[in-house]
């Protein structure tokens, strides 16, 4: 005999969070404390320990993020979860507990613009070296293997959008490699995808976006597929050597199938320091209880808009995949059969000026460096984000003069698409 | 019965009903995870009978240690075995010969032996494998969602708390709460591999 398995929209609300065991709170409390008593000396050695499970301090874990972790992970189908104070912080804890100094990853050159930079410049620092493959030409991941790669990175849908990764693919090249694939899965949301059926081994997000969803507060989470067998050779350390920090055991042999969560919080964010709010934990996993309803909306609203623009005199080309002529749209069906997200890029004819002249007159859109907010967001990259490249850089990093990005709101959509035409008109 | 999956209400009842349980296997090192297995249950007030044939010293955390099952004087509700898989077939023979017979045969994550869990069902034994008491007590009690980990239970009736602190009882009413499938068959891939987790104390 099974039980019932729950449907998303139920976890979406439920996940993780239970009437409060003493006061019987319905909504999750903010436990905003730093520390936690302990019962007796030998209680306190025990969860030092890991003997016993428990809040010791509030930057290794709390009551309120806790149930923000478990929420995140039961939505991607994980084992366990960690939530960190940013997308980027994620990212820094999980390469923390899979790389040593001289080490290589390999990461598709179509990301976010911030997490190129903190692949190229920070982890330089770390002596953490990234290898570039090309999305478009999968066996580029193939060929950028080497005996020191140890993980591949891909976004699900890439930021500025239009790019969708295949994944099932790139994550047959990580089982051959030998290696976890992780998954940056922000722009689509478990809701539109879940990276772990398609292979992934671990998946990050910027919370920041669209799972918090009101523009409110940063926060970053890691989800464990709970796939990855750390112990096959000697390759990990921290997860299958003795930890000397812990009286000698072995993460991956006493915590099985959740023990790269367990990694990322009693090592890396132990010892980086990375740690989410327990308040703004609160916001975003009030935010998550919507999600489904949101991303229905910010899919059905983009796609009016995407088709709206097209048509423009003004537009020289969109790059969405939700659109049926687009070169990523079978992927899109493939991956992301829902909605292709709410975030995409189009081209202006009249290049720079037109460009400025655009964020410059819309009313209703945010001019704003974010994403993912119930609000419609717009950019011009080469005048903002992208302003220090030269032009020939700009285009590159898919940010030529040309190029606006939209963040597609939960406004009625008449009145999105009636302010981008005011903004376009003459 | 089906030894991929149990339900929750079948493991809940057995950690209900059972309360002496003997650890075959159980190590008198700190840091092994037979020993975090054998404290939590101890404090969770289960009284754990240590059971190891190549102990080096006499008790764990006071509890005397034996060398075989046959030698413990008390009843056993439950045998955890916290060996490897290939070696359970003669620990639940032992386990059927005590008189009286315990109730329920335990073999840790990592350990699945379906003749032993054949003959044991024969006997009227109700037997669970591949599984670990003190994730299935954190889990079922919510304890171990303070990790991080995904439950796979929700509930909109309040945790019971146990008594201490950062203590919550396994009676609580929890209905499933979401699937760890990919974890779950990339755990079955590699059975009968070397896929070395836990139990590989011995
Ligand atoms: C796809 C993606 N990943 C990661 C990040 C970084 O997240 P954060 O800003 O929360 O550090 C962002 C932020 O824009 C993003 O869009």
């Amino acid at each position: 005999m099974t039980d019932r398995i729950p449907g998303f929209s139920t976890l979406a609300v439920h996940a993780g969070a239970q009437p409060d065991p003493t006061t019987g709170a319905r909504a999750t409390p903010i436990y905003q404390t730093t520390s936690y008593v302990f019962e007796s000396v030998d209680h306190a050695a025990s969860l030092f320990g890991l003997q016993t499970f428990g809040n010791i301090y509030t930057r290794i874990g709390n009551p309120t993020t806790a149930v923000l972790e478990e929420r995140v992970a039961a939505l991607e189908g994980g084992t366990a979860g960690l939530a960190t104070a940013s997308g980027h912080a994620a990212q820094i804890l999980v390469f923390h507990c899979l790389l040593q100094p001289g080490d290589e990853f390999v990461a598709s050159k179509k990301l976010y613009g911030g997490s190129i930079n903190q692949f190229t410049h920070a982890f330089k620092n770390f002596g953490w070296n990234v290898v570039w493959a090309d999305p478009d030409d999968i066996s580029s991941f193939e060929r950028a293997i080497s005996p020191k790669t140890k993980a591949i990175f891909t976004e699900s849908i890439a930021n500025p959008g239009g790019v969708i990764t295949d994944m099932a693919a790139v994550a047959q090249i990580a089982k051959r490699a030998g290696v976890p694939y992780i998954v940056d899965n922000t722009l689509a949301t478990p809701y539109l995808c879940k990276p772990i059926d398609q292979g992934a081994d671990i998946v990050v997000h910027s919370l920041t976006k669209f799972l918090g969803g009101h523009g409110n507060s940063i926060g970053g989470a890691i989800v464990d597929a709970g796939t990855f067998n750390w112990s096959r050779d000697r390759r990990y350390p921290m997860l299958c050597e003795p930890r000397p920090e812990y009286h000698g055991i072995v993460l991956h042999e006493t915590f099985g199938n959740f023990a790269f969560a367990i990694a990322c919080r009693v090592l890396a964010l132990r010892d980086i320091g990375a740690a989410l709010s327990p308040f703004n934990a609160y916001l975003i996993l009030t935010g998550i209880e919507t999600l489904p309803l949101r991303m229905r909306k910010h899919c059905d609203n983009t796609l009016a808009v995407a088709q709206w623009i097209v048509a423009h005199p003004k537009v020289a080309w969109v790059s969405y995949p939700g659109l049926p002529a687009d070169r990523f749209h079978a992927l899109a069906k493939k991956y992301c059969p829902n909605g292709a997200g709410a975030v995409f890029t189009f081209g202006l004819k009249g290049g720079y000026d037109a460009g400025v002249k655009l964020v410059s007159n819309v009313k209703l859109f945010s001019h704003l460096a974010n994403i993912g907010d119930t609000r419609s967001l717009i950019i011009h990259p080469a005048s903002t984000t992208h302003r220090q490249l030269t032009d020939a850089q700009k285009t590159e990093a898919g940010a030529g003069v040309d190029v606006v990005r939209l963040s597609i709101g939960i406004e009625d959509v008449e009145d999105i698409i009636a302010d981008l035409d005011q903004g376009l008109a003459d | 019965m089906n030894h991929d999956s149990y339900s929750d209400s079948y493991i809940r009842g057995i950690l209900n009903t059972v309360k002496t349980i003997a650890m075959v296997g159980a190590s008198e090192r700190a840091n092994r995870p037979s020993y975090f297995a054998f404290k939590y249950l101890l404090e969770r007030g289960y009284t754990m009978i240590p059971v190891n044939p190549l102990r080096t010293g006499e008790q764990i955390l006071g509890r005397r240690i034996y060398v075989r099952l046959g030698d413990v004087p008390d009843p056993i509700d439950m045998v955890d075995i916290f060996r490897s898989s290939r070696h359970a077939l003669p620990i639940v023979q032992e386990a059927l010969a005590l008189n009286p017979r315990p109730q329920v045969i335990w073999m840790q994550l990592g350990v699945r032996n379906d003749e032993a869990a054949a003959l044991a069902e024969a006997g009227g034994v109700k037997v669970v494998m591949n599984r670990c008491p003190k994730i299935e007590y954190g889990r079922l009690s919510s304890e171990i969602a303070w990790m991080g980990v995904n439950t796979r239970t929700i509930s909109a009736k309040k945790a019971i708390a146990s008594g201490g602190i950062q203590r919550l009882s396994l009676n609580r009413a929890s209905v499933s709460g979401g699937t760890t499938e990919a974890a779950d068959a990339a755990e079955r891939s590699e059975r009968g591999g070397r896929r070395i987790i836990q139990a590989r104390n011995l």
